[in-house]
């Protein structure tokens, strides 16, 4: 369903009926990152209609881990993760809890 | 009891110690350690009082859970007015040393006047006695304490102390103990030193006794420990990651305050965050953080230990700082890295060392150096005043050039030690200081966590995280999540969590165990120790009378509501890019709300009857 997107050039878009994302998994979910990712993030080319919690599937993220969920910096709420939401660019960002001060 | 009924009252000016008991009715009603203090200090002292004069008390105090087997327990506090904010301070640290004082038999110390000489107090158990402090005078905190030690013959003392920072007046000097934990804000450090007291020597080996149910006490506190270890941040994120976890949270949703707060993200945040402290280096393959460390009674073990890479331009030849001390934790990497534009995670873990060497709040220090490359990069500051610095934005030599003569006291650092406000004010551009009642942010943009704006314009002892840290719903979904562009329900949300932090910040216990605990996790702790019935409702009526008793003496001050604001930019200058983009911080829309539910005047005075309802 997904794969690491290959070297394009600058502007380039996905595959019709794909979309690229830039999806990155911080804290402890590190290890769920495919191979080629760095600084906790890598592109990922996926269906269109790929939603948040398929998304992670696909990742292996258990879901109870996958406690705080950023689409571009916004929180994607529980109720949300399983419509497709997410746009082609989209920056896709989990952690799991995680707390400081 | 769980108190030890003793209170240490050392006249600086006379040279004298004495022991009286301690005031058991305040402590039914304020608690402990911040309430229990503030109570001392607002009967004893004129609001009005200069900080830095011999008028002004100084109150180191532990909370009734300091010292026993309740999960971090070994909190303890300083309470004073504070030479930044003319308003009342009151910083908390951890380590080891308000257990070691609580063990020693002491609730707290009462320190007044002013010494003729330099002196330091050692305490050993029943016997306290003022000595002189001649050898230490001058010395960084980490030279003192080698000299204390070797002096005592003791390796179990525990020592507090300033640096030269505060010798030399820097407004936000912290008073250091176990070498790297700190009561960091609010320039505690500079009233010690205003009184010629160098440090704090204390060795306590009575224990902590007066248990008021010993069996409940420990099913209380076992119960409390479970909960802690099975619950994800406080049994896994913390202790893995440390307060650093935050820094790409934040700066994913774009509040992340940048280049002295005029942008909201930071291009360098993955280089200086909790996960870069895990990468290894390609000099030695060793990673920047060497192992989490715990304060005493603790089961969390979120403390940052850390060492630099030993080629680095700001240690070669300097072996002194080539072991592993005490490492950035999130503030102090935003304050001194994302705030100042510089993404060298060995440059700000040595001014972090240095903020710990020598007693300096980095928050306070990152963000008044972030401000002088503000002014420096539009002129009003060049290289005449800074002694030759280059001062820019992304510059990690001129950040630890000025680390190096802040922490000594010295040249440039000298301005620098005035903090954010002074500085700005000085060289004509007060807009420019990212202050609250003079003292500088914390590490969230409040354009983009609107709770978090009313939280610092409240705030009693001025920009502060720990007074109310809605982030804790607002981001990260604890208790419950909430959404942080949103106003509405948020000075409700503000007014339980600084009513809540306070009873937190008056036992004993760490803040962050509330990650995982609520008060109803607490107040059996409590009540098991402690005299008279403690539950949650009472709790959080003591919370609410100490954050009153804190606004008065404020007000009693001099400080009034026009004080609870924010800067300009961050009420004008809208956010450039995320989720917040085009928002401001919308404070004063808040602002009548909170003042209603806490019963005040629309003036933000404290109403008669409110007054009355909390006994004040």
């Amino acid at each position: 369903m997904c794969s690491e997107a290959s070297p394009r050039s600058p502007g380039a878009g996905a595959e019709a009926g794909t979309i690229r994302l830039r999806v990155k998994l911080f804290a402890s979910l590190h290890v769920y990152l495919p191979e080629g990712a760095q600084r906790n993030e890598v592109t990922l080319e996926v269906p269109a209609d790929t939603t948040p919690n398929a998304l992670l599937e696909r990742l292996r993220v258990p879901r109870e881990m996958a406690h705080l969920v950023l689409r571009n910096g916004l929180y994607v709420k529980p109720g949300e993760r399983d419509r497709a939401i997410l746009r082609e660019g989209d920056a896709f960002a989990v952690w799991p809890p995680v707390a400081g001060g | 009891m769980a108190w030890t009924g003793n209170v240490l009252r050392v006249n600086l000016t006379a040279g004298t110690v004495a022991s009286e008991p301690l005031n058991k009715q305040w402590a039914r009603d304020y608690l402990g350690q911040r309430g229990l203090a503030t109570k001392y200090l607002a009967e004893e002292v004129d609001p009005t009082v200069d900080a830095l004069g011999p008028d002004n008390k100084l109150i180191m105090v532990t909370g009734p859970l300091t010292g026993t087997m309740a999960s971090t327990g070994g909190r303890y506090s300083v309470v004073t007015k504070s030479p930044l904010t003319g308003a009342v301070a009151c910083s908390n640290s951890g380590g080891f040393i308000g257990a070691e004082l609580k063990m020693a038999g002491w609730d707290m110390i009462i320190f007044e006047g002013k010494s003729p000489q330099p002196v330091y107090l050692s305490i050993q158990n029943e016997k306290a006695e003022l000595l002189p402090a001649d050898q230490i005078w001058g010395r960084s905190i980490w030279e003192a304490d080698g000299i204390l030690h070797k002096l005592h013959q003791d390796p179990d003392i525990r020592i507090c102390c300033v640096g030269r920072a505060a010798e030399a007046g820097n407004l936000y000097a912290a008073i250091v103990n176990d070498l790297h934990r700190a009561a960091g804000r609010s320039g505690v450090g500079t009233v010690m030193a205003s009184k010629h007291l160098k440090a704090v020597v204390v060795r306590g080996t009575r224990g902590v006794g007066n248990i008021k149910d010993p069996l409940r006490f420990m099913q209380a506190t076992e119960a409390g420990k479970k909960v802690l270890s099975d619950n994800a941040v406080t049994g896994g994120g913390l202790p893995q990651y440390g307060t650093q976890v935050l820094m790409n949270v934040i700066n994913e949703m774009a509040a992340m305050p940048t280049r002295n707060m005029r942008e909201v993200q930071f291009e360098g945040a993955h280089r200086i965050s909790g996960e870069a402290m895990h990468e290894p280096r390609q000099s030695d393959g060793k990673p920047n953080l060497t192992t989490n460390a715990a304060c005493f009674a603790c089961t969390i073990a979120c403390g940052r230990i850390a060492t630099i890479d030993k080629g680095h331009y700001t240690v070669q030849n300097k072996p002194e700082y080539w072991q592993a001390s005490g490492g950035l934790e999130y503030e102090a990497a935003w304050a001194l890295g994302s705030d100042t534009g510089v993404d060298d995670i060995n440059a700000l873990t040595y001014a972090n060392f240095l903020c710990n060497e020598d007693g300096m709040d980095p928050i306070s220090f990152g963000a008044t150096v972030a401000a002088a490359m503000e002014l420096y990069e539009m002129g009003a500051l060049t290289k005449e005043e800074t002694g030759g610095i280059e001062l820019k934005f992304g510059s990690a030599e001129a950040l630890t050039q000025c680390a190096e003569l802040t922490a000594h006291g010295e040249g440039f650092g000298k301005e620098l030690g005035l903090g954010s406000k002074r500085l700005c004010e000085k060289y004509g551009h007060p807009d420019l200081s990212m202050t609250v009642k003079g003292q500088e942010f914390p590490a969230y943009d409040p354009r983009g966590i609107q709770g978090m704006g009313l939280a610092y314009a409240t705030s009693n002892r001025g920009a502060c995280h720990l007074r109310g840290y809605t982030v804790s719903s607002e981001v990260l979904g604890i208790p419950e999540k909430t959404d942080p562009l949103a106003t509405e329900g948020k000075p409700e949300l503000v007014k339980a969590f600084q009513d809540a932090t306070a009873v937190v910040d008056s036992s004993g216990l760490c803040v962050f165990t509330t990650f995982a605990w609520t008060l109803d996790d607490i107040a059996p702790q409590i009540d098991a120790a402690c005299d008279g019935e403690w539950t949650t409702e009472y709790l959080l009526e003591v919370g609410e009378r100490i954050w009153n008793l804190e606004r008065d003496f404020n007000l009693r001050a001099g400080l009034t509501g026009k004080d609870d604001t924010l800067p300009k930019r961050l009420r004008k200058d809208a956010a450039n890019v995320g989720p917040a983009k085009g928002m401001v911080n919308d404070v004063h829309a808040m602002m009548p709300k909170y003042y209603a539910i806490r019963g005040w005047t629309p003036e933000g005075e404290l109403t008669e009857q409110t007054r009355q309802r909390l006994g004040l």
